[in-house]
C-alpha cells in the first residue's frame, strides 16, 4: 500500500521530465539544442498559477472533467507496478486499469464537445475512432502476457515473468510488444497516429479536445495526459520486459529495480523521438490501416498462446 | 406470508387495476393513477417473491383444474426468481416513471387502455418466467407478445407505427412457431407437456433430433431476444412505442428469452456437445460487432438505443456460448463462471437500458424530437434528467465501477479461462470472441459519448431543444431509482454475485460461490489468476478525486474563473457550427465501410457561375444489409409460392368444401 503510494507520487513526478526528454531527443535528432528537460515543469507550474476561461455553452461536466482525468490517472497508477511488483493491483487488474485510462479518454472526449466548437467535436470523434482500434489491441497484447504468466494482474505478471527468466519467452511476446508499442504511440499522441508539437492544425486530435481548457484545468489535461504517457512506457517495460524489476522489498533491490525501470523508459522515449523525428504523420484515413495491423498482431499473440 | 399468497396478490393487484384504468378510460388522471399504481404495487410484491423463493426454496402453485394436456403450474426456482426480481425492479421503476410520462397523451390517446394493457404485459411476463407447462408457457407467451404488440401500436396516428407494430408482430409469430415446433418435438419423445417431464427426455434423443430442437430454439428465442439477423422488428418496434413501454420491452421482454435459452439448454437438453456453444458464441459474436456499429451510426436516439440492446444481447449470449463450451467439456465451475457473468449482465442490461430509454423518452417528452441533430444543450435545462442519463450511459460504457463494467469483466476473466479447453480448434475461437468483446466494447463507448454528447452537451440545435424545460419529477423519481441501482449494483456486486451462484448452481451442477467472493473482491477462479473489488474502486476513486480537488484549489492559490465565449476564430458560433452527430460517427462510417456500405449523393444548383452554389443537398445513407439480403428475397420467395398454391384457390365454395371433405378422408384412412 505504502510502496503503490510511493510509486505513485514518483510516476506524477518524473511524468513531465519524461515528456521534456522525447522533446530534449527530438530536438537533438533536429539538430536544435531545444528547451530544457524542466521545461513541462515550469509550464505546468505556470499554468496553476493562471486564471481559467470557461466556455459560456459548456456544462458542469467540461469543468469536471479535468479533476476526473487526473484521478483516473491517479488510480491507474496505483496499480500499476513502477519500480517493485508490490502495487495494490488487489483491487484492479489490468482490465481496469485499461477501462480506467478509457474513462479518462471519455470524458475527455464529452468535454472536447461540451464547448461547442467545430475543433472540439472534431478531436473526440476522431479520438473515439482510434481507440475503437486501439483499446481492442491493448487488451489483447495484455491479455497474451496475462495468459503466458497465468494471472491478469499486473504486478503479478511483472514478477512472475522476472523471476522465471528468459526460457520462458514465447514468440508470442514479441508480437504482442510490438502491437502494444504501436498502441502506446496512437493513444498518447504520438506520431504518425497525432502530432503533440502542433496547434490549430486540421490534422490534430488530442490537442483539439483540450483546446477549450485553460490554467489550472489545463495544467490538469496536461498534466494527466503526461503520466498517461509515462504509465504506458511503464507498463510496455513492466509486462513485456520486467527484467530488473524489484521482486522483494530489500534496498538493494529497490535501487537496481529504480534504475532498471529508468533505463527501460530512456530507451522507450529515445526509440518515441526517433519515430518521431524519422516519420511524417499520417493521413486519418490511413491510420485504420495501421491500427488493423496492431490489432492483427495482437490477436495472432493471443491466438499463438493457444496454438504453441 | 408464503409467496403462494403473494402470488395471488400480484395477480389480483394487477388483474383488477386492468380493467379498473380500461374502465376508467374517459378520466386519463384518474385511470393513469390506478393503472400504474396497480403495477407499482405488484411489481413490489413480485420483488418480495423474487426474494422469498432465493431465500426460503422454490414455491409451486399449481391450477385448481387439470387440463388435457398435462398439470398446469406456477413454478418459481431460483432462475425464475432472479427474473422476477429483475421483471419488477423495472416495471417498479417504470409505472412510477410512467404516471408522469403519460401526461402528454392525455386527450390524444387512450391512457387507460395503455395503463390497462401494461399490467396485462407486465403479468404476462412475470408468469412467462414462472410457467411449469409447454402449452401454459406458449399461452403468456403470446399473451406478453400481444399485449406489447397492441403497446407499441399505442401511439397509432403517428406515421409507420402501425407499419412497424404489424411487423414486429410477424417476427415474433415465426419465432413462437420454431419454439412450438421445438417443443412438439420435446413432447415426442417424453409424452407430457410439463417441463419437468423434459429433463430426462434429452437423453433418448437421437443427435440429430436433439440438435434440431437446439436450432429451433436458439431462432424462436433469438427472434425475441433480438439477434442478428432476426433483429429487425427491434429498431422498429422500440422508437414506435411509448417510451415507457420500449423502456420495458427492451429491458426485460427481451430478456425472457434468454431467461428460456438457458432454461432449456442447461435445464432441459442438456449440453453435450461444444458445437452449441460454438454456434452460440459465433451468433453472439455477429450479433454484438454489428449491433454496436449500426448504433454508432444511428441519430435516432431510440433506434440508437434499441440497436445497442441487440449488442447487448449480443454480449449476453457469448458469455451463455462460452458458459455452455466449459459445460460440454465437463469444465463446471468455469460453466458456472461463464453463466453468472450472462446472468450479471442480464441485471446490468436490464438497469441501464431501461434507464436509457426512459431518459431519452424525458427528452422525447421535453424537446418533441428522438433526432440527435436537433437536441443539444439539454444538459443545462434538464440537469436531473441529464444527470441521470450520464449514469446510463457511463454504465453501458463500463466506465469502472459501475454495473456495466463488472459484468464485463466477469465475461472477459471467463473468455481467459479457455486455456483449460482441451480442443485446439474450439480454444483459437475464443480469442476471436475476445477481440470481438473488446472492440465491441470500445464501439459502444463510442456509440453512447456520441448519443450523450450530442443531445445534452453544447447548445441547442433547434427551437425545441431551446425552449426545453425539466420534466415532471415523478418521471425524475423513476429514473432515480434506476440510476441509483445502476451505481449500486455495481459496487455492491460482491453481495449480488453469490445469489447469481445459488441460482445457476442447480443448472450448472456445481457452486462456485465459496471462492468468488472474498471480502469485498471478487475472485472469478481458484487461485492467483485475478481479482477485482469495485467497491474499493468506488472508494479509491472518490478518495483520490477529493484529494485532486483538494490539491489544485491550494497550489497556485485561487484563481479567477471567467466565462466567455467559446473560441469562434472570429465568426460567431451558432447551432450550425457545432460538430453534428453524423460527422461524429463519420470517421468510423468511413473506416469500417465494407460493413456499412454508406451511399453518398451529393448535389448542389447553381445559376450564374459553378462556384456560386444557389442550392447544396447532401445525402448519406448506408444500405440495409439485412433487409435487402436477408428479408427481399424471403419475401419474394413466400410471394412465389403463395403465387404457386393459389392455383389451388378457385374461390369457389364447393371446391373449398370438396378439399375439405378429401382432406377428412384422408385423415381417416391415415390416422384411422
Amino acid at each position: 500500500m505504502l510502496l503503490a503510494m510511493i510509486q505513485t507520487l514518483f510516476l506524477l513526478a518524473l511524468a513531465p521530465l519524461f515528456t521534456g526528454l522525447i522533446r530534449k531527443f527530438k530536438a537533438f535528432f533536429q539538430g536544435r539544442q531545444g528547451p530544457s528537460v524542466l521545461q513541462p515543469y515550469r509550464d505546468l507550474t505556470k499554468l496553476f498559477h493562471k486564471d481559467s476561461v470557461i466556455s459560456k455553452d459548456a456544462s458542469w461536466l467540461f469543468t469536471a472533467t479535468p479533476y476526473i482525468c487526473m484521478t483516473a490517472v491517479i488510480t491507474a497508477a496505483l496499480m500499476i507496478p513502477f519500480f517493485t511488483t508490490s502495487s495494490i493491483n488487489f483491487i484492479g487488474d489490468i482490465i481496469v486499469v485499461v477501462y480506467l485510462f478509457g474513462m479518462m479518454r471519455f470524458f475527455m472526449a464529452l468535454a472536447g464537445l461540451d464547448a461547442g466548437s467545430a475543433f472540439g467535436g472534431m478531436g473526440s470523434s476522431r479520438e473515439m475512432t482510434i481507440s475503437a482500434m486501439v483499446e481492442p489491441t491493448i487488451l489483447l497484447s495484455i491479455f497474451t502476457m496475462a495468459l503466458i504468466s497465468g494471472t491478469t494482474r499486473l504486478g503479478e505478471i511483472s514478477f512472475n515473468l522476472a523471476t522465471t527468466g528468459l526460457d520462458l519467452v514465447p514468440p508470442a511476446l514479441f508480437l504482442a510488444l510490438a502491437a502494444f508499442f504501436i498502441s502506446t504511440l496512437a493513444e498518447n499522441a504520438r506520431v504518425p497516429v497525432d502530432n503533440p508539437a502542433t496547434h490549430l492544425e486540421l490534422t490534430m486530435i488530442h490537442e483539439a479536445m483540450i483546446l477549450e481548457h485553460s490554467g489550472k484545468q489545463l495544467a490538469l489535461m496536461e498534466w494527466s495526459s503526461m503520466t498517461k504517457l509515462l504509465l504506458y512506457l511503464v507498463i510496455m517495460a513492466n509486462t513485456f520486459l520486467p527484467w530488473g524489476i524489484a521482486t522483494e522489498v530489500t534496498p538493494m533491490a529497490l535501487v537496481i529495480g529504480i534504475l532498471a525501470v529508468i533505463l527501460k523508459i530512456t530507451l522507450f522515449s529515445l526509440a518515441i523521438a526517433i519515430i518521431e523525428s524519422s516519420m511524417a504523420k499520417m493521413r486519418l484515413f490511413r491510420l485504420p490501416n495501421l491500427l488493423t495491423v496492431s490489432f492483427s498482431l495482437s490477436l495472432l499473440a493471443v491466438m499463438s498462446f493457444y496454438i504453441l | 406470508m408464503d409467496s403462494n399468497n403473494l402470488f395471488y396478490i400480484l395477480l389480483a393487484l394487477a388483474l383488477f387495476g386492468a380493467p379498473l384504468a380500461a374502465a376508467l378510460n374517459n378520466r386519463p388522471k384518474i385511470s393513469a393513477a390506478v393503472a400504474f399504481g396497480a403495477s407499482a404495487m405488484a411489481s413490489l410484491v413480485g420483488l418480495i417473491i423474487g426474494a422469498d423463493v432465493l431465500l426460503n426454496g422454490p414455491m409451486r402453485l399449481d391450477f385448481p383444474f387439470s387440463s388435457p394436456f398435462g398439470t398446469f403450474a406456477f413454478a418459481v426456482d431460483g432462475l425464475s426468481a432472479l427474473f422476477i426480481i429483475i421483471i419488477s425492479l423495472v416495471t417498479f421503476a417504470v409505472s412510477i416513471y410512467s404516471l408522469g410520462y403519460v401526461r402528454h397523451y392525455y386527450g390524444k390517446y387512450p391512457v387507460g387502455l395503455m395503463g390497462s394493457l401494461f399490467n396485462i404485459f407486465y403479468v404476462s411476463m412475470i408468469m412467462v418466467v414462472s410457467s411449469s407447462n409447454a402449452i401454459l408457457f406458449l399461452i403468456m407467451w403470446e399473451t406478453m407478445s400481444l399485449s406489447s404488440y397492441f403497446l407499441v401500436i399505442f401511439e397509432s396516428r403517428e406515421k409507420g407505427t402501425v407499419a412497424s407494430g404489424l411487423f414486429y408482430l410477424i417476427m415474433t409469430h415465426i419465432g413462437t412457431a420454431a419454439i412450438t415446433i421445438g417443443f412438439i418435438l420435446m413432447y415426442s419423445e417424453s409424452g407430457s407437456f410439463e417441463f419437468s417431464s423434459f429433463h430426462g427426455a434429452a437423453l433418448g434423443m437421437s443427435d440429430l433430433l436433439r440438435s434440431s430442437v437446439f436450432a429451433l430454439w436458439l431462432v424462436g428465442f433469438g427472434t425475441k431476444a433480438g439477434i442478428i439477423p432476426f433483429h429487425t422488428w427491434l429498431p422498429m418496434a422500440h422508437p414506435a412505442a411509448p417510451s415507457n413501454i420500449s423502456s420495458l420491452m427492451s429491458a426485460v421482454m427481451v430478456k425472457t428469452a434468454i431467461y428460456m435459452l438457458i432454461r432449456c439448454y442447461f435445464g432441459f437438453l442438456g449440453v453435450q456437445d461444444a458445437w452449441w456453444g460454438v454456434i452460440v458464441l459465433a451468433v453472439a459474436c455477429v450479433s454484438a460487432l454489428l449491433g454496436v456499429m449500426y448504433a454508432l451510426i444511428e441519430s435516432d436516439i431510440k433506434r440508437m438505443l434499441a440497436f445497442s440492446t441487440v449488442e447487448n444481447i449480443g454480449i449476453i449470449l457469448m458469455a451463455l456460448g462460452v458458459a455452455m463450451i466449459f459445460q460440454s467439456y465437463g469444465l463446471k465451475e468455469l460453466a458456472a463462471l461463464a453463466l453468472i457473468a450472462a446472468l450479471m449482465h442480464v441485471l446490468s442490461h436490464a438497469l441501464f437500458k431501461s434507464l436509457l430509454f426512459m431518459g431519452a423518452g424525458s427528452v422525447l417528452y421535453a424537446a418533441h424530437t428522438r433526432n440527435m441533430e436537433k437536441l443539444g444543450g439539454l444538459a443545462k435545462r434538464m440537469p436531473y434528467t441529464s444527470l441521470m442519463f450520464f449514469i446510463g450511459v457511463l454504465s453501458i460504457a463500463a466506465i469502472p465501477p459501475l454495473t456495466g463494467f463488472v459484468s464485463e469483466w466477469l465475461i472477459f476473466q471467463s473468455m481467459l479461462q479457455s486455456f483449460n479447453i482441451p480442443d485446439a480448434i474450439v480454444k483459437i475461437l475464443i480469442p476471436v470472441a475476445l477481440g470481438t468483446l473488446a472492440i465491441t466494447g470500445a464501439l459502444a463507448a463510442a456509440a453512447f459519448l456520441k448519443a450523450y454528447g450530442i443531445t445534452f452537451l453544447a447548445r441547442p440545435r433547434s427551437e425545441e431543444a431551446e425552449r426545453a424545460e425539466e420534466v415532471p419529477r415523478t418521471m425524475l423519481v423513476g429514473m432515480g431509482i434506476l440510476s441509483a441501482l445502476c451505481i449500486l449494483a455495481g459496487v455492491l456486486s460482491f453481495m449480488i454475485l453469490p445469489v447469481m451462484d445459488d441460482v445457476t448452481s442447480p443448472l450448472v451442477g456445481v457452486s462456485i460461490g465459496e471462492h468468488l467472493i472474498s471480502g469485498f473482491l471478487i475472485v472469478p477462479t481458484v487461485g492467483e489468476f485475478s481479482q477485482m473489488s469495485p467497491l474499493l474502486i468506488g472508494v479509491l476513486l472518490t478518495s483520490v478525486f477529493v484529494g485532486v480537488l483538494a490539491i489544485t484549489h491550494l497550489y497556485g492559490g485561487r484563481r479567477k474563473v471567467v466565462r466567455a465565449d467559446t473560441w469562434d476564430c472570429g465568426t460567431p458560433l451558432t447551432s450550425r457550427t457545432e460538430y453534428s452527430g453524423r460527422g461524429f460517427s463519420n470517421p468510423i462510417n468511413r473506416m469500417f465501410s465494407w460493413v456499412y456500405h454508406p451511399l453518398r449523393v451529393f448535389r448542389s444548383t447553381s445559376h450564374i457561375s459553378p462556384y456560386v452554389k444557389s442550392d447544396m443537398r447532401y445525402t448519406s445513407t448506408i444500405e440495409p444489409v439485412f433487409e435487402r439480403y436477408f428479408y427481399e428475397p424471403m419475401e419474394v420467395g413466400v410471394r412465389w409460392l403463395a403465387r404457386k398454391v393459389s392455383v389451388i384457390q378457385t374461390g369457389s365454395i364447393q371446391t373449398y368444401l370438396g378439399y375439405i371433405f378429401v382432406v377428412l378422408i384422408l385423415l381417416l384412412v391415415v390416422l384411422r
